[in-house]
């Protein structure tokens, strides 16, 4: 049994937490969060530099060639220092999309790119408030793309949008330039500025294919449940983050004539959170299992690991400013960033209700397959 | 990241199987009903395994054990299967009663109790909870006088599985009241056929009787049956407790497939129940539970597999599954409607489990620590909060108040 990160990957963490602890702590975080700029472009540069991007990207496109669990082991790290970088969509979306779905020759031309960090990529799926479906999709017509998209993450830093349209053979993916032609880029107001968030309208705009016609919504799906894992790393790596700060506070916050967490009202509070993180983490691990090796079995991995990690990383989040008292509502304390970025990671492709969705769909499907087999077995 | 057998690991499960298929009773279930009626079928099991050195095996080989580690003892639960249900009687002599006579007992005890608690021949039972010392263990009123070489004791014990059919005790008694309740305990070993030891069943919440009430009266026990010295009771038993939190845990199934079954019968005003948004959210948030504590099972057993000693695993599976399996049942009996109230086996869905499940979960959350203690335990010794304040710390045992329940 060897149900765990090896001594490499092990390694990779320590040297990303030590580098992310210097790089990034919570000040800068704010400075993004706080001021004009889109995303820390001298973090992002470091990032490019160490290797990160192209972590599970072959050597041949630019990549340093590790593969899934290093990149696992990244997001988790990143998670925890609420790195204000477009890395999960440059990374988990932008270039796992085109890997998936792009020609050798479209991998050969933007993977370094996107690799090198030079190029951003972000993904246009969502068209407003509710999940996205058939009837709304942005539209292709004589090769041009026109409707809206919006929220997009990340869209305020991206050179390059992987965008999900409609077209007569179904949903398709096409790239799109942001600077191109007819294509009109609006901010949007959101609850974690340390991440962009986008509208982007489209007036007849030149678009390059992904995939094949018609594949888009598969593709999507595809790219979500690998997306989803590590998604979840990151919402793991925020969990555990406030758990510490909330288990830190309760140590040294006095009242009553004795630190607080000596209250059972709050030691019950932090084993609870202890609780869930212990188990998002055996599902996350579970999750970078089935990623790693491609398994069948990754479809319900996914949806389980994101379903658990969105839910432990909201209890922790909630109760850690729960324990923090008034001090953690204030503007000047850090926890309000990580509720911000919690919610960000939880709503980014697609909420615990969508996720809980696809998680009953696809143990059905299991469990179809399953007494199939059975009724064969018996008939045989 | 696999779910492999090292090479060590894949030997030592061949060795396993191997002793298994030339060994194993082809027939035990024709011959077993409960471990009460058919204790003999349960001894003759141990007593063969003993014999070849896989009972007790992670114990050292002085005692004819294998010194075993703890995930070979993982390997051969997993291999033995469903025949391990006749060693429910020995629970307490393996899981608790063994290891604290090896780290506390003298040569001569560990010479006279532990070869026939090792092969099955004696059957042990835990006589530490009373009707006013639960979670307060040490506030326990049991009273033991000495006389002689001998001690008198006199009180009353409760929860007390196994005591029915039990050769032998660990027992924890008060010694002295003039000192601070955990200073003033003493630990021994009850033979549970002495003069005034009366033994009676306990019917619970759910109907059944799975534990008994132990009542002492002038109960004599020799000095030699002492564990440790007068007055350090509280470090034996924490060292059987510490024992006893690692052998509790992954007792109980998840019943996750059969939520799932459940909800793939059950027909709603608006079809099928497992096509509901709500029970599918339900369902999906126990799904996530048990699936961390599935894979949380692996991480475990690879932290062993590496060599490294288990953490709070085994409260963390109490804790969640204690409560879990509450809600779960209650959650199935509301999607069966007004028939969920219905136990009668041959009606109710998948044989009236859930309905089983809904009263005894009661008790789940209760014993081998309340869900209570077990956050206190995650809270203290894991996260390191600093401990509530005892406000019976420092008082003499007797002058500690007392409530009216």
């Amino acid at each position: 049994m060897n149900f765990e990160f090896s001594e490499d990957q092990q390694m990779l963490r320590d040297m990303a937490r030590k580098f992310l602890s210097e790089q990034c702590p919570m000040p800068r975080v704010r400075q993004v969060f706080e001021g004009e700029q889109h995303h820390d472009a001298e973090l992002w540069n470091a990032i490019a530099e160490m290797g990160w991007l192209g972590t599970a990207v072959e050597e041949r496109f630019g990549g340093v060639g590790m593969g899934y669990l290093e990149l696992c082991v990244i997001a988790e790290e990143m998670g925890r220092h609420m790195a204000p970088v477009p890395f999960s969509s440059s990374v988990y979306l932008a270039i796992e999309g085109i890997k998936s779905a792009g020609s050798d020759e479209q991998k050969s031309r933007l993977l370094p790119q996107l690799t090198s960090g030079e190029v951003i990529g972000a993904l246009a799926v969502s068209e407003g408030v509710g999940p996205v479906d058939a009837s709304d999709v942005l539209s292709l017509k004589d090769g041009k793309l026109s409707g809206t998209k919006w929220p997009v993450l990340d869209g305020e830093s991206a050179d390059i949008l992987l965008v999900l349209a409609r077209e007569d053979a179904g949903q398709s993916l096409f790239i799109v330039e942001t600077k191109s032609d007819g294509l009109t880029k609006s901010s949007l107001a959101s609850l974690d500025p340390s991440r962009s968030q986008s509208r982007f309208d489209f007036d007849n705009v030149s678009a390059e294919r992904l995939g094949a016609p018609g594949a888009g919504s598969h593709l999507i799906e595809r790219l979500y449940d690998r997306a989803a894992v590590l998604f979840a790393f990151e919402q793991l790596g925020s969990a555990q983050v406030t758990l510490e700060i909330g288990v830190e506070h309760a140590k040294n916050r006095y009242a009553f004539g004795r630190p607080i967490g000596s209250f059972q009202a709050i030691k019950n509070k932090l084993a609870d959170m202890f609780v869930l993180t212990e188990l998002a983490r055996s599902n996350c691990y579970y999750g970078a299992w089935a990623l790693s090796n491609d398994a069948p079995e990754l479809g319900v991995a996914a949806a389980n690991a994101r379903v658990s990690a969105t839910q432990t990383a909201y209890q922790c989040v909630k109760e850690s400013l729960q324990i923090h008292g008034g001090m953690g509502f204030t503007w000047e304390a850090n926890c309000h960033l990580y509720y911000r970025r919690a919610k960000l990671l939880s709503l980014a492709i697609g909420g615990e209700r969508v996720w809980k969705n696809k998680l009953i769909d696809r143990l059905q499907v299991e469990r179809n397959s399953t007494s199939k087999d059975e009724s064969d077995r018996a008939a045989a | 990241m696999d779910f492999e057998d090292t090479p060590e690991e894949a030997r030592f499960r061949k060795e396993v199987r191997e002793w298994l298929r030339q060994n194993k009773p082809q027939d035990w279930r024709s011959r077993f009903n409960d471990y009460v009626q058919d204790i003999e079928v349960c001894k003759a099991w141990q007593k063969k395994k003993a014999d070849a050195g896989w009972s007790c095996m992670m114990w050292p080989k002085e005692f004819g054990c294998r010194g075993a580690t703890p995930l070979e003892q993982i390997i051969w639960n997993q291999e033995e299967g469903d025949i391990a249900e006749l060693s429910t009687p020995f629970i307490i002599g393996h899981g608790m009663a063994g290891q604290t006579i090896i780290t506390h007992g003298t040569e001569s005890q560990k010479k006279r109790f532990l070869p026939p608690l090792i092969s099955g021949e004696e059957v042990w039972c835990q006589l530490f909870s009373e009707p006013s010392a639960g979670s307060d263990l040490a506030g326990l009123r049991t009273k033991a006088v000495r006389d002689g070489d001998e001690w008198v004791v006199t009180g009353q014990k409760i929860w007390t599985s196994l005591a029915h059919i039990a050769d032998f005790g660990i027992l924890v008694t008060r010694t002295d009241t003039s000192v601070p309740k955990h200073r003033g305990l003493t630990y021994f070993i009850l033979d549970m056929k002495s003069p005034g030891v009366e033994v009676r069943p306990i019917k619970q919440a759910s109907g059944a009787s799975d534990f008994n009430e132990v009542f002492l009266t002038d109960v004599r026990i020799p000095d030699s049956n002492r564990l440790d010295e007068v007055g350090r009771g509280w470090q034996v038993a924490m060292t059987t407790l510490m024992n006893e939190r690692l052998s509790v845990g992954a007792a109980f199934p998840t019943n996750v497939e059969d939520i799932l079954d459940l909800a793939n019968q059950v027909h709603l005003e608006t079809g099928l129940a497992v096509d509901d948004a709500a029970v599918r959210s339900d369902i999906a948030d126990w799904y996530v539970k048990a699936s961390g504590l599935k894979y949380g099972g692996f991480r475990t057993l690879s932290a062993l597999s590496r060599g490294q000693a288990p953490g709070p695993e085994a409260s963390i599976t109490k804790l969640v599954l204690g409560t879990g399996r509450q809600d779960l049942a209650n959650f199935a009996m509301d999607l069966m409607d007004q028939a969920g109230i219905v136990s009668d086996g041959d009606l109710a869905p998948l044989g009236g489990d859930f309905q089983k499940i809904f009263m005894r979960s009661i008790g789940n959350r209760l014993e081998g620590g309340t869900d209570e203690i077990l956050r206190n335990i995650i809270a203290e010794r894991v996260l390191g909060l600093p401990q509530d304040i005892r406000v019976d710390k420092d008082v003499a045992f007797s002058e500690i108040p007392t409530g009216t329940a």
